[in-house]
């Protein structure tokens, strides 16, 4: 058996009946980062061998002893580098944080851990999560495995870039906007954004608060199952986090398109959407025809207001999030001020990227007094119509489906002096962060220079269950068909 | 000149709540401690740390709520106060701007010039900042956090005030409400009640308001006194010299009795309050704002009205145990065990209050036992104990809170009742000293005092000198 090709399930289940060890399954992902990391760049941070290897054996031990039971024990498995991990450095691909090392672990990482997963080390993302390519990190971009010519995404660009290069067999993404639903698009993928609320943000280094969401980036739909439900649930140390009944998320891996209401809002195929995106998605609601569901076209409404009103909300919230990093407590620090002004604005000034000062910015002005109103509470309004109209389309349907991102991946170098341009590509992923609701990526197909592309589906709050399916279904579909032809 | 103006007042009160944990976070709100000790990755702005409202800092702020006549917001929300300052973690304060917990109050107070109703404008909850120390020989500036996150109350009243009087009267009332429902101690000296007072002045029969000034910096009613009565004069004087007053944050120093400006409102900071996204709206339920007023105490009006029916007790003493909770409590806790409140009061009015005076201790501060008190109650009533013996144990107990009974027994301070001991030591002293028993009888009634001193010699003190006497003079003349 090639350890290489196996998903984190199989990893789990190959360990669990003795046929191979973690030690082993480590041996195969620390094989492919030898083979790949200097050109690919998805980590910032990974453990020193030494130490996996020790914690692999540990691992080991006790699953043979029968101390770890979890669906994911033995799985090595990496994590965004804006959730902390006590122990490595977490800097959010930003200079402001370099050399800061939490104290505490981010309680999504811990719950991993406790399912038994190998926390291998930190991926490269866009520096604070203010990206969608992975190329406004400090520290470099991380490279498209698919095709290294091209990005591979962000936010949560090294996470994807890690799982489709066999770097890593699952990850931790956190997604804002998009931020691991689209890299998943880029890189050919699967990346699984839950319901605000359902996973604890404490430890993640925040963003936009009321739209950060952490969620799985993975080989398969089943992994992207078991991951989330090893990190969902209620967190007392998140006041935002919900409590959910219906935390067994891998109940839901049925193969069945039988009864879905699936709806195509007409503004997800409009222009600027890639033809062969446009085409492959297209293809994607005939598999689910053919699997037993209802596709309809639909009409959105306030489509054309979303990234206005997201890049409103997180800016301001971010604004205020990244107040923090003054060189006071932690980080960089610029030395060479006579007072604390000075070093404050040196700090900031030199610690964050041009992507990060232009959102502090933005945010700070749709907040300030007299623009307030018109900016900010403006959005806020705006943000309430959007799920209204989410709710509208949840009455008749259970699933929304479309693109991840109007084009397959960018090449590198092509999308930062655009920001307006980078800013529009949101246009498919913002909706859901606005709304709160759930959504997936998977891999549909690829555009005509075999760059992937990626399918989205999203379903009303709390239903990841039939979201779960239905990405299963299609998943299985397709697979069952590329087996035959 | 200045009677033709008023000075207008209004206040913003900050109270530290004696929860035991902060606001926002579990860590201790003790004071002390090695600074940065009562810290966590919260209360000092650690990336990816996340706000929890501490509980017990929302059913605080809905008792003083209730108990200032406020209305309780159903859904309150928290917003976040943007400036940048090293005492402040996270660059943002977490506090009630849109929607605080408490609207529309009012409280009465009490001068020489009769009640009167101060309204509340709103109460909201919010987080203490932490403390810099500046060490001027390294020219460098340390942060502690240990304050940081410490919940507070601001009250903010309307411009209700005209005068010191005013003011101080308003400021008694809070500190006995909030007290007596133990949400805080608040003191002044201490920090735990903080007081920035606005003040404008106009001429007498004006409707409408003068430019105002915000001052800080006020840790006594000494100081507010003062503060007033130099503000009011410094604006009076620029209005009528014809100039205007500047709307600005000014700093009161106590010691140079005179104030200076700290910013003007063009200055002012845009401080960018928005909702602040980690803290879900607060939502009070009607069975709570029931279980909080059937939790209200009973305030000192209602306490007084009670004391003078039930104990008979004078007017002046009334206000001296009820002036802080703590000792009524204790009062009515050792009454009951003694079954002597008058005796019980006097104690608490007269020694306690005498030896707290002496060591500058606050009037909540009783170093002993109810239990203890009792006890030396009933052992005053039941003549056991001497009245100078009984002073005695009191400073004892006020040291070291000593069992009185046991105390008297070691130090030789229980008079002696044993009536066939008595007898013995009466009958030996007249064998021993046939002088005076002669000397008396002869009519030399101070001769009974060697008798009565040679008594007291053989019980070492323990008898009740009148008792020996009384006894003497029956076996003399019997």
């Amino acid at each position: 058996m090639d350890i290489r090709k196996m998903t984190a399930l199989q990893t789990a289940a190959a360990v669990k009946k003795g046929k191979i060890t973690v030690r082993e399954a480590l041996a195969g992902v620390l094989a492919a980062v030898d083979e790949k990391e200097n050109e690919i760049h998805a980590y910032l941070a990974l453990k020193d061998r030494e130490s996996l290897e020790k914690e692999a054996d540990a691992l080991d031990e006790a699953i043979r002893s029968g101390a770890v039971t979890g669906p994911l024990a033995g799985v090595p498995v990496a994590v965004k580098d804006n959730l902390c991990y006590e122990g490595l450095p977490c800097t959010c691909a930003s200079r402001i944080l370099e050399g800061f090392r939490p104290a505490y672990t981010a309680e999504a990482v811990s719950r991993l851990e406790k399912a038994g997963a190998l926390i291998l080390g930190k991926t490269n993302m866009d520096e604070f999560a203010m990206g969608s390519t992975t190329e406004t990190s400090a520290f470099g971009p991380t490279k498209n495995p698919v095709n290294t010519g091209h990005v591979p995404g962000g936010s949560s660009g090294g996470s994807a870039a890690a799982v489709a290069a066999g770097e890593a067999l699952a990850a931790l993404g956190s997604d804002t906007g998009g931020s691991i639903r689209q890299p998943a698009s880029y890189c050919g993928v699967v990346g699984l954004k839950p319901t605000y609320g359902t996973v604890s943000r404490y430890g993640l280094v925040a963003y936009g608060s009321s739209l950060d969401q952490i969620g799985p980036i993975t080989a398969d739909v089943a992994d992207a199952a078991a991951m989330l439900e090893a990190i969902a649930g209620r967190d007392v140390k998140d006041a935002t986090s919900l409590e959910r009944q219906d935390g067994r998320y891998t109940d839901a891996l049925i193969c069945d398109g039988r009864g879905l209401k699936i709806a195509i809002p007409e503004e997800y195929l409009g222009d600027g959407l890639n033809d062969d995106v446009r085409q492959e998605v297209l293809k994607a609601a005939d598999v689910f025809r053919a699997a037993g569901a209802v596709v309809e076209t639909v009409s959105l409404k306030y489509t054309d207001y979303a990234v206005a009103s997201y890049y409103t909300i997180a800016d301001a919230e971010a604004s205020s999030n990244l107040e923090r990093y003054d060189g006071v407590k932690y980080g960089f620090r610029a030395e060479d001020a006579e007072d604390l002004h000075t070093m404050y604005k040196r700090t900031r000034s030199r610690g964050f990227g041009p992507e990060v000062k232009r959102r502090i910015m933005l945010g700070s002005f749709v907040l300030s007094s007299g623009y307030y109103d018109a900016y900010y509470l403006k959005a806020l309004r705006v943000r309430a119509l959007i799920r209204q109209a989410f709710d509208e389309i949840f009455a008749d349907y259970d699933l929304i489906l479309g693109p991840a991102s109007p084009t397959t991946a960018p090449s590198l170098g092509s999308s930062l002096q655009d920001a307006m341009t980078m800013y529009l590509s949101d246009i498919y992923t913002v909706p859901a962060n606005l709304a709160g609701i759930p959504g997936i990526c998977v891999p549909c197909g690829a555009d005509r220079s075999g760059l992937p592309v990626g399918l989205q589906l999203m379903a009303a709050p709390f239903r990841e269950h039939t979201l779960i399916r239905a990405a299963y279904t299609y998943e299985q579909t397709v697979r069952g068909k590329e087996a035959i032809g | 000149m200045t009677q033709r103006y008023e000075t207008v007042i209004g206040l913003e009160t900050h109270v530290e709540l004696a929860t035991k944990t902060k606001i926002f976070c579990a860590c201790s709100t003790a004071f002390g401690g090695k600074p940065n000790s009562h810290t966590c990755p919260v209360c000092t702005g650690m990336p990816g740390s996340l706000p929890v409202l501490n509980r017990e800092v929302l059913n605080a702020a809905i008792a003083v709520g209730l108990a200032t006549n406020c209305k309780i917001t159903r859904d309150s929300r928290f917003d976040r106060k943007n400036y940048f300052y090293p005492d402040n973690p996270q660059n943002y304060q977490i506090s009630q701007l849109y929607a605080p917990i408490c609207t529309d109050g009012h409280v009465t107070i009490t001068t020489e010039a009769g009640p009167k109703t101060i309204r509340i404008h709103e109460i909201h909850m919010e987080e203490d900042a932490g403390k810099l120390i500046h060490d001027e020989w390294t020219n460098t500036s340390l942060v502690d956090y240990n304050r940081s996150g410490v919940p507070l109350l601001e009250i903010v009243s309307e411009p209700d005030m005209r005068s010191a009087e005013e003011v101080i009267a308003y400021l008694e009332k809070l500190r006995m409400l909030i007290s007596y429902l133990g949400a805080s101690d608040c003191k002044l000296q201490e920090g735990s009640m903080r007081a920035d007072i606005n003040i404008s002045v106009r001429p007498v029969g004006s409707t409408t308001f003068g430019t105002r000034t915000e001052m800080k910096n006020l840790n006594s009613f000494k100081a507010i006194a003062h503060c007033i009565a130099g503000e009011t004069e410094r604006q009076i004087e620029l209005l009528e010299m014809g100039r205007s007053v500047t709307q600005e944050t000014r700093r009161w120093d106590e010691n140079k009795e005179s104030s200076r400006a700290m910013r003007s409102k063009e200055d002012a900071k845009d401080y960018r309050y928005f909702p602040d996204p980690d803290l879900p709206p607060v939502h009070v339920t009607e069975a709570q704002l029931e279980k909080a007023a059937a939790g209200l105490p009973e305030f000192r009006e209602e306490k007084t009205e009670r004391f003078r029916k039930t104990y008979g007790l004078p007017e002046k003493d009334i206000a001296i145990l009820t002036e802080v909770r703590q000792t009524a409590d204790f009062f009515e806790e050792a009454g009951r065990l003694s079954g002597e409140p008058k005796k019980t009061a006097n104690y608490l009015i007269v020694e306690l209050r005498q030896l707290q005076k002496e060591r500058g201790l606050d009037a909540d501060r009783i170093p002993f036992s109810a239990e203890h008190l009792a006890s030396l109650v009933r052992m005053s009533t039941d003549g056991r104990i001497s009245s100078g013996a009984a002073k005695q144990i009191f400073a004892a107990m006020f040291e070291a809170d000593v069992d009185p009974e046991s105390y008297a027994e070691t130090n030789g301070l229980l008079i002696v009742r044993d009536d066939s001991a008595l007898d013995s030591a009466v009958k030996n002293a007249i064998a021993a000293n046939p002088k005076a028993v002669e000397d008396y009888r002869s009519g030399k009634k101070k001769a009974l005092g060697a008798l009565v001193g040679a008594v007291m010699k053989e019980t070492r003190g323990q008898a009740d000198p009148a008792e020996v006497n009384k006894r003497i003079i029956r076996t003399l003349e019997g």
